[in-house]
């Protein structure tokens, strides 16, 4: 385990300690232990229904697990709300893109501001001031993310309208626009092409060495995930099978097995 | 041909009227606005009041529906609130409108709130009942107020809501210009300050944060709390906004008409209204307006024709009533199928039609 700059072990940002969590009786979760340590790019990856996603949820606080304890820079996450979470400085995007369709692009980067912003009903109502001076000054930021996205040319777009893998970018640029310094990303590549999906792993690559964000990224290419992953986190059947460096990972027993059980299956 | 607009700045960009069409109509509306009660008789002045009225309530309704999502048929109950404390507060306490109307409006706005509470938990159709509940609550404390009071102080020949409330014209009083004379020709004035205020602040709050996170709720709510907004103090921030809204065209009403009764806040109403931002447009500021026109006039011309039709087959007149409800519920529901996205896209497709005209086909 080591950051990219082959540094020695840094401290982790997040404790992920003994996560386990059921629906009913399913067990999605359990016992999950891992550590992400900053600026690095932590992939998770695993077969269908691992429960990969649901580690995502947890993190961000869409749901609680019944095991267990998150930290993210020595703050416990269990218990707060998705909205508190993402004020400690942590973005997301979803398997299933979930943007805000009827707003344009500009408009759902700005809303990626909006943990930045303290504007209230009324002073954007007066839409006067300092309430403006605010919307101006958060909207250069929001255009610093689509110069670095390159998504110009659609900035006035209603989200709705626009292809799917440029959604997939959109989203990308929501989170971005909010600063933050750990961005779950749940599969940002699945159903693109290969060329889609080389932009994808560059801008992911840009925000990992230019923003030192940190980054955990599900991905399903294992190309893509052994190239850019500094270390990888493998689920099966919501448990940990592996945790390691790419090349590590690549010649462990039970994951070689986990994804010839999937194959022949 | 227009082909686009370009902006040198992001304050240009986010301007609400960028380019100089719009600014030439927004010119020719003011003009309008300004000259229309001097040569309007009292009949067209009544009526443009009451659509102005209703446009407000309608923008006010549009924000909490049509923006953030919540369905609510409790829009009248919310107006009621702001009525009656005018009402009570210039009858009672003798307050002129241009100071009970603001707290009558706040009122309205910590009720709407209350009643927002259930939103947390609630969506759709289940939310849509929970504020069927707080209609009803309105009214029934409406109706029977007299007698908690009564109840309560022991005085039983205390009476402050009654059957229904005036209002004293004395209270029709703006930073001290008492309004008197030509009633219809005062308020226009003091309706169509409001609904330009209105208007304005509606458009102002949607390119804003606040705003935008009421939208983001409507459109995703999950993405919502995920980058950070509080879907608890949203949903209740625009159940606030929405019923002080309200508040303002119920009191607007109630000083207009001088006399208020609870009959006039039922949930036919709710439903009038919801019925109006759905014609005109959801989640559109201008789309409440047309929404709230149509919505006036049409009943109005369809009396005028069958008073007209009265004279001619005297045999219907007694049918009269029925046919004209039946013509109403008609239209709506033809408009309801030829623009489900109501009279807003149908007059943006219009301006698209000519903006590109003569290439268009
Ligand atoms: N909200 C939920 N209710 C019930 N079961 C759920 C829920 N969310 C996840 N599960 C179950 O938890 C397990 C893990 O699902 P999860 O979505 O986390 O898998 P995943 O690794 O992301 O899979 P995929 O690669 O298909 O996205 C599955 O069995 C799934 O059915
Ligand atoms: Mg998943």
């Amino acid at each position: 385990m080591a950051d990219r700059n082959g540094a020695s072990m840094p401290e982790a940002q997040m404790q992920i300690e003994g996560i386990g969590l059921s629906f009913g009786g399913v067990r999605a979760l359990s016992g999950i232990t891992f550590n992400i340590y900053p600026s690095t790019i932590q992939a998770i990856i695993g077969p269908n229904g691992a429960g990969k996603t649901s580690m995502l949820n947890c993190i961000s606080g869409l749901y609680k697990p019944q095991q267990g304890q998150i930290r993210f820079e020595g703050q416990n996450l269990i218990g707060r709300a998705p909205h508190e979470i993402a004020r400690l400085g942590i973005a997301r995007s979803f398997q299933n893109i979930e943007l805000f369709r009827h707003m344009t692009v500009v408009d759902n980067l700005m809303l990626g501001r909006h943990v930045h912003m303290r504007g209230g009903v009324l002073t954007g109502g007066l839409y006067w001031g300092p309430g403006q001076r605010e919307e101006i000054a958060h909207r250069e930021a929001v255009e610093q993310v689509i110069d670095l996205l390159e998504i110009q040319s659609i900035r006035k777009k209603t989200v709705g309208s626009l292809s799917y893998g440029l959604q997939k970018r959109v989203e990308l640029g929501r989170a971005l626009a909010m600063h933050p310094r750990l961005l779950l990303l749940d599969e940002p590549m699945a159903g693109m092409n290969s060329e889609e999906k080389e932009d994808m792993a560059r801008f992911i690559l840009d925000i990992s060495e230019e923003q030192r964000t940190t980054i955990v990224l599900i991905e399903h290419d294992m190309g893509v995930v052994m190239d850019i992953s500094d270390n990888v986190a493998v689920l099966e059947f919501g448990q940990l099978i592996a945790y390691g460096t790419p090349a590590e990972v690549k010649a462990n027993p039970a994951v070689i097995a986990a994804y010839l059980g999937q194959e022949h299956s | 041909m227009q082909s686009g607009t370009f902006h040198s700045t992001y304050a240009g960009d986010m301007a609400l009227r960028p380019y100089w069409p719009m600014r030439i109509r927004i010119i020719l509306i003011i003009a309008i606005m300004l000259l229309f009660p001097w040569f309007g008789n009292r009949y067209w002045l009544n009526l443009v009041n009451t659509i102005g009225i209703a446009a407000i309530g309608a923008i006010g309704l549009n924000i909490l529906v049509g923006f953030t999502g919540q369905i609510s048929i409790g829009h009248a109950g919310f107006m009621a609130v702001g009525a009656y404390t005018t009402g009570l507060l210039a009858a009672h306490a003798g307050l002129p409108m241009w100071i009970s109307i603001p707290i009558a409006c706040i009122v309205a706005a910590g009720v709407g709130a209350l009643f927002g509470m259930p939103s947390v938990r609630l969506k759709g159709l289940y939310l849509a009942i929970a504020t069927l509940a707080a209609q009803e609550i309105i009214i029934w404390f409406l109706t029977k107020g007299d007698k908690i009071v009564q109840m309560a102080t022991g005085d039983r020949r205390a009476v402050f809501f009654g059957e229904s409330l005036s209002i004293p014209p004395a209270a029709n009083n703006v930073f001290g210009i008492a309004l008197k004379g030509n009633n219809d020709f005062n308020f226009y004035w003091v309706i169509i300050t409001c609904l330009v205020l209105t208007v304005l602040f509606a458009s102002n709050l949607f390119r804003s944060r606040a705003g935008r996170a009421m939208v983001a709720i409507r459109d995703q709510d999950i993405a919502a709390q995920v980058i950070g907004v509080d879907l608890f103090k949203y949903k209740l921030l625009a159940f606030a906004t929405s019923s002080f809204i309200a508040g303002l065209a119920g009191a607007l009403m109630a000083h207009y008409r001088g006399i208020i009764s609870w009959e006039r806040f039922t949930i036919d109403i709710s439903i009038l209204y919801l019925s109006m931002i759905i014609i005109g447009g959801l989640g559109s500021v201008s789309g409440s307006i047309y929404g709230a026109a149509f919505m006036t006039i049409l009943p109005a011309l369809l009396s005028n024709i069958s008073r007209a039709a009265s004279g001619v087959m005297p045999a219907f007149a007694n049918y009269l009533p029925y046919i004209q409800q039946g013509a109403f519920g008609l239209a709506i529901i033809l408009f309801l199928i030829f623009e489900p996205e109501g009279i807003v896209k149908m007059w943006r497709n219009l301006k698209d039609y000519f903006r590109l005209w003569p290439f268009s086909y």
